[in-house]
């Protein structure tokens, strides 16, 4: 009798403990993420929104100012052409970027003898440091001494001025854009792979030729990749930055100030923090709008499998 | 009807059309392949001609047309760059500021990937959701409010704001990778080894770690080119010379030397090198990375 109540009391006990145990155990491991999510990413985004309402140069205290820096949002000029900038860079090199590294992922999905030193060369530029990479773009536009001109030249083209002039500048972030379209393509070729060869084969038994297989077959079966490279790019093309700040310093005449660019200028150079709160609030803004915009409509055009 | 009639007429031109379609396809691959390799030139152009380029005099850079092959190497540029700039010492800056980054990456990604893939305690659901939702979070929406954060602890100008946030496992894919690769460890290991009376630490490194050695890899890679990349915190934190890591370096040297092309394409190819060692030896980890996950790189 005594043993057996003895027992039954233990157990729940002992099992409860061991629960327990994991429960501690569980945010003892997690504890990395849990403070550092609430400290590096938590506790910032609710500062920043402190910020907005304020004006602060780091040197005074800072003043509450109200709605004052979403007012300048709207009232400076600066900021809009960055905003405008931005998405003309990201609404010009996004789907160029997507058709080439389609397009590449489906060439490196044929069975060609140095298939691997390809697929390896385009993917290299994306691993490059940036600011190697920017250094040597800024060269490669030269008007005069660039290899881009030259190569034009070639083809009988006249040297252009790129980044020297407002009207091209944009245009020669882009073109260096279309350089680091690497991690897309990677992804678009394990997606091909993916393709049952059976669906293929049958469709051309069907009569289907390679440009109707591609066409009916392949790209809606690649949507949900296209779609997912798509948000990617376009998150990244939002925040362009180094580029522009080691290239052209924003110019000329504004014509590649970035967001991000004039962000961290108001921030780290004229020491607005309020204000470059305010402006980072409006990108992020921006870019979940445009998130959510190609997600709702992707819901056309991308097949899901069940 | 149409069918019958095709089916009927058949036999033969199907076999032919199908060689006739195989040539087709082999003319074609060789076409692509040729096609391929001249778009291979063309992409890797800026690289070879910094490259060149870091090995010329400076007249020979400005002459056109481009000469790929330098005349008359200059090996001398990249002793002239450790002259005027005190590259060893940004190197080995960066070296630090890098191994301690990714360290602390690995190590708490495989903690916090542990707990989310093996240990049942609650909130764990909610908590992994918000990890993911960080991957969709602009880096640049705390930009400033950290700047501010790491002011108040008084960490400006030292690189801690390069390293400390790295040790709470902040980057999610990371965390994700190792999580799915713990999963797939045999659950009865960890039983065994729990009746051996190991606790959950050591059971974590000294049984599963050891076990996950590829995803490790990729991660570190991952991490080594994420951090040897990083310009714009380095940008932000770090004043003094004394501390710059390479990616500083390289661009204060850039804006600095209007007329040396050939210095800044030889600091550049400096820069440059060990990321192409690293891609050169640890290929198949990028690609597993990429393929399972689809991040790495930018």
């Amino acid at each position: 009798m005594a043993t057996t109540g003895l027992s039954e009391q233990i157990k729940p006990r002992r099992a409860l403990s061991l629960q327990r145990r994991e429960w501690i155990a569980g945010y003892l491991f997690a504890s990395p993420f849990i403070i550092g999510f609430l400290l590096f990413t938590v506790y910032p985004m609710l500062y920043s929104i402190y910020l907005v309402f304020h004006k602060w140069d780091l040197l005074s205290p800072p003043r509450f100012t109200g709605l004052s820096n979403i007012v300048q949002l709207f009232t400076d000029p600066k900021a809009s052409l960055a905003l405008y900038n931005t998405a003309y860079y990201t609404l010009l090199a996004v789907p160029v970027q997507i058709v080439i590294s389609f397009l590449l992922a489906l060439a490196l999905s044929r069975p060609l003898l140095l298939r691997n030193l390809y697929r390896a060369g385009f993917y290299m530029p994306i691993i490059l440091p940036l600011v190697a990479s920017a250094v040597v773009w800024q060269r490669v536009f030269h008007p005069e001494y660039g290899i881009l001109n030259e190569a034009l030249g070639w083809l009988g083209i006249p040297p252009q001025p790129w980044l020297f002039t407002k009207d091209q500048a944009k245009l020669a972030f882009v073109i260096m854009s279309f350089s680091m379209i690497g991690r897309q393509m990677v992804i678009f070729i394990a997606g091909l792979a993916n393709i049952p060869e059976s669906v293929l084969e049958a469709a051309s038994i069907d009569g289907a030729g390679s440009l109707r297989r591609l066409l009916s077959i392949v790209v809606p079966l690649m949507t949900p990749l296209i779609l997912y490279n798509a948000v990617i790019a376009v998150v990244n093309s939002f925040q362009i930055f180094i580029p522009a700040l080691i290239m052209t310093q924003g110019g000329p005449e504004d014509a590649t100030l970035f967001s991000v660019l004039y962000i961290y200028r108001q921030g780290f150079e004229y020491f607005n923090m309020g204000y470059a709160a305010a402006l980072a609030w409006e990108l992020f803004v921006i870019v979940i709008g445009f998130t959510i915009a190609q997600f709702y409509l992707s819901r056309r055009f991308v097949h899901y499998e069940n | 009807m149409a069918t019958e009639t095709h089916l009927s007429e058949s036999r033969t031109p199907v076999s032919r059309r199908r060689e006739a379609l195989k040539l087709r396809g082999r003319l074609g691959d060789i076409a692509l392949e040729v096609l391929m390799f001249a778009l291979l030139l063309f992409f890797l152009a800026p690289t070879f001609w910094m490259i060149s380029s870091s090995l010329k005099v400076s007249n020979e850079i400005f002459a056109t047309p481009v000469t790929w092959i330098p005349d008359n190497p200059q090996w001398g540029n990249y002793l002239k760059i450790f002259e005027v700039l005190p590259l060893w010492r940004f190197t080995w800056n960066t070296f630090v500021v890098v191994s301690l980054a990714v360290i602390g990456t690995v190590i708490s990604s495989a903690m916090v990937a542990y707990a989310f893939a093996r240990l049942n305690w609650p909130g764990r659901d909610i908590w992994f959701s918000l990890l993911l939702a960080t991957m969709m979070l602009p880096d640049v929406i705390t930009l400033v409010p950290r700047f501010v954060l790491f002011r108040n602890f008084g960490w400006i100008n030292t690189w801690l704001p390069l390293i400390v946030p790295y040790w709470t496992a902040t980057t999610a894919i990371y965390v994700f990778l190792m999580r799915q690769f713990f999963r797939g460890i045999p659950y009865e290991l960890e039983q065994a080894a729990m009746i051996d009376g190991a606790g959950r630490l050591r059971i974590l490194f000294q049984l599963i770690l050891p076990l996950s050695v590829p995803v490790l890899a990729t991660v570190a890679v991952f991490a080594i080119i994420q951090h040897y990349n990083d310009f714009l915190n380095p940008l932000i934190y770090i004043n003094s010379q004394s501390l710059w890591t390479l990616s500083l370096a390289l661009r204060a040297y850039n804006d600095t030397n209007v007329s040396n092309w050939e210095l800044v394409f030889a600091a550049a190819t400096f820069m440059l090198f060990p990321m192409v060692l690293l891609f050169i030896f640890a290929q198949r980890y990028f690609v597993q990375g990429i393929a399972t996950t689809g991040f790495g790189g930018r």
